[in-house]
This record gives C-alpha cells, structure tokens and sequence, in this order.
C-alpha cells in the first residue's frame, strides 16, 4: 500500500533504511567484528602458542644430533649416578646463532620438565618458537662469568613459567652433548627490562666497569615479571656446583628427584662414544 | 555489512551457512597462522629479555 505521492524506488516493497542507521549497522557490525578479533588474539596468544612451541620443543629434544653415548645404567641398581667433579670442566666454543646445544633439566618444575636451549635471544626466531635462549656473548655452561639464559614465562611453551617458585639450593641440571653441569639457586630479583647488568660475568657488575678476575662460574636465567607483562624481569642466580661427563653417569639430582633420561632408560649395550 | 555477505552468497540457506562458517574457519586459521604473530611483535606482552635500549 503506498501513500499518495510516494513510490518506492526500484519497486521495493519495504522501506529504505535511513543513511545514518545504516552507517550505524556498519559500524556496531565492525565493532563486533573487532571484539571476536581481540577475543581471538588472547585465545591464540594463551593457547595456540604454547600448543605450538611445546611440539617444537619436543621435535628439536628428539631431533638433537648428538652422538648419544648412552649414559651408563647397572643392571641391577639402575641408572648410575655420576661422580661429581669439582676441577676445571670442559667448555663448549659458542655456536652458531640458532643451533640447540644444551638441555634443561629443574627439579622444581616437575619430573618431566626438560627444555631445549638455543643459541641466541631473539624472540621470533629463537624464545618463540625453539624455547630457551643464550645470550650471546656471556659465558658457555661450565667457564667462568656468566651463563645466561631468556625464557618465557607465560606463551610459547613457557620453558620459565615457575621460575619464582625457585628456592636457594634448588638444581638447574645442563647437558651438552658430553657434560652434565650442575648449578644451585643462590638468588633471584626482580629488575628492570634494561638493567643488564644482571647477565654480566659477575652478575651486578654494570657495564662499562673494570672486569675483575673471574673466580665463579653462575648461570642466570631472565624471564618476564609480573606474569603477563613486561614491565620488568624476573631474574635467578645460580652458581656451578660441579660437573660430571656424560659417560660418567646421571647427576644424583636428576635420579633422586624421579628423573631418568631417556637415554638412560633404554639401558643400552652400545659401546661408549668418547 | 554481513547482510550484503549473506545476500551475495548463492545457494540454498544450509549451503549458505555452512561457505559461511568454511570461510570463518578460513580467516581464523589465517590469524593464527599470519596476523597473529605479526601483531605479537609489536604487542610487548612477554619480552624476556634484558637488553641495553633506550628508553
């Protein structure tokens, strides 16, 4: 039915919608449109990347060119425990940026708690997807100065999601391909995103300032604080408790904590590798 | 603006519903794999590291 004097254009039986309520359509659509967006982002940032670099992860742990020598396991007491050495340990020259040369094992974190470390802390190309990094340029696990390391603490496979239930004392286990090296909590604070001094070869050291002699061998680890932010750094001190080669057994932390690794459980007769 | 989406698409309604829902699949799996981690890097939600930069 139409009114005297009104013919709908193109013939549409129903009325045109006004310019300014379709504008508004469009805009509350977008609006919409970017909240399931954001809402997607947070799902992915919390979910789909820990998803992701956790098989990484698993995939670079099971890919390790290592020669493998299998670590020595009694027949009827089990893995052996590896005498602990407090002489000068072997040192790695550093390696290209992106190869995986060590593993992390922490007690804390859980029996089944293993990560690979890179080198480098480039977060696209090494802590968001390869897991662990090295700073390059401090010290190689074991050689005086400063071992120090970047993880995630939330995403991407989280590698340092509990560094602040780290106690004084604790272990951080390190393999290289030959070489356990075993290191304790001494310490942890929490700093600024640009105070690196923390990751000096004398952790606190500010750069620009004399080197001393070198006389202790720490490992740091860096991740982000609060939880979810970057506002600051959680950081963790540790120093070398002693070293062990590979051939020589499993660190006592690793098997008293429940830990076997993998290559210890498979109670190999292949000849040693050394 | 998805009334136009829904308008162009041809086909009976269930066809139309189900290349809707192939096509959100299709823009999901592209944020993910795409827009998402190019977002991340200039959203500093979990930097890590320390590093000498001014401020």
């Amino acid at each position: 039915m139409t009114g005297a004097g009104f013919v709908p254009a193109h013939g549409r039986t129903r009325p045109r919608r006004g310019v300014v309520s379709g504008i508004v359509g469009v805009v509350g659509e977008l609006c919409i449109t970017a909240g399931v967006l954001l809402g997607l982002f947070v799902v992915w940032q919390l979910w789909w990347t820990d998803v992701q670099a956790d098989r990484v992860h698993q995939q670079v742990l099971a890919e390790l060119d290592w020669a493998q020598p299998p670590l020595p396991v009694d027949t009827d007491t089990g893995p052996v425990v590896a005498p602990e050495r407090h002489d000068e340990p072997p040192v790695m020259d550093e390696p290209a940026i992106g190869e995986v040369f060590a593993k992390l094992y922490v007690p804390r974190f859980g029996d089944d708690y293993l990560e690979p470390i890179a080198q480098g802390v480039d977060k696209a190309t090494i802590l968001d997807r390869l897991g662990i990094g090295h700073y390059p340029g401090t010290a190689m696990p074991g050689d005086l100065g400063n071992f120090a390391t970047a993880g995630h603490r939330t995403t991407y496979g989280k590698p340092y999601h509990q560094i602040a239930d780290l106690e004084e004392g604790d272990p951080l286990v390190v393999r290289t391909e030959k070489t356990w090296y075993v290191y304790r909590v001494i310490d942890h604070e929490i700093v600024y995103p640009n105070q690196t001094e923390v990751i000096s070869p004398v952790p606190g050291l500010m750069p620009g300032d004399p080197l001393p002699e070198l006389t202790q061998r720490f490992m740091t680890m860096t991740a982000c604080h609060p939880m979810y932010s970057a506002a600051q750094r959680y950081i963790v001190h540790g120093e070398l408790d002693y070293w062990a080669p590979v051939k020589d057994g499993t660190p006592a932390e690793l098997l008293d904590a429940g830990i076997v690794p993998d290559d210890a459980a498979q109670a190999g007769a292949t000849e040693e590798a050394d | 603006m998805y009334g136009l989406l829904w308008r162009v698409i041809p086909g009976p309604a269930w066809l139309r519903v189900l290349l809707l829902l192939l096509l959100a699949a299709a823009v999901v799996a592209a944020c993910f794999e795409w827009v998402f981690p190019w977002v991340s890097e200039y959203v500093p939600l979990n930097d890590n590291t320390v590093e000498a930069s001014t401020p």
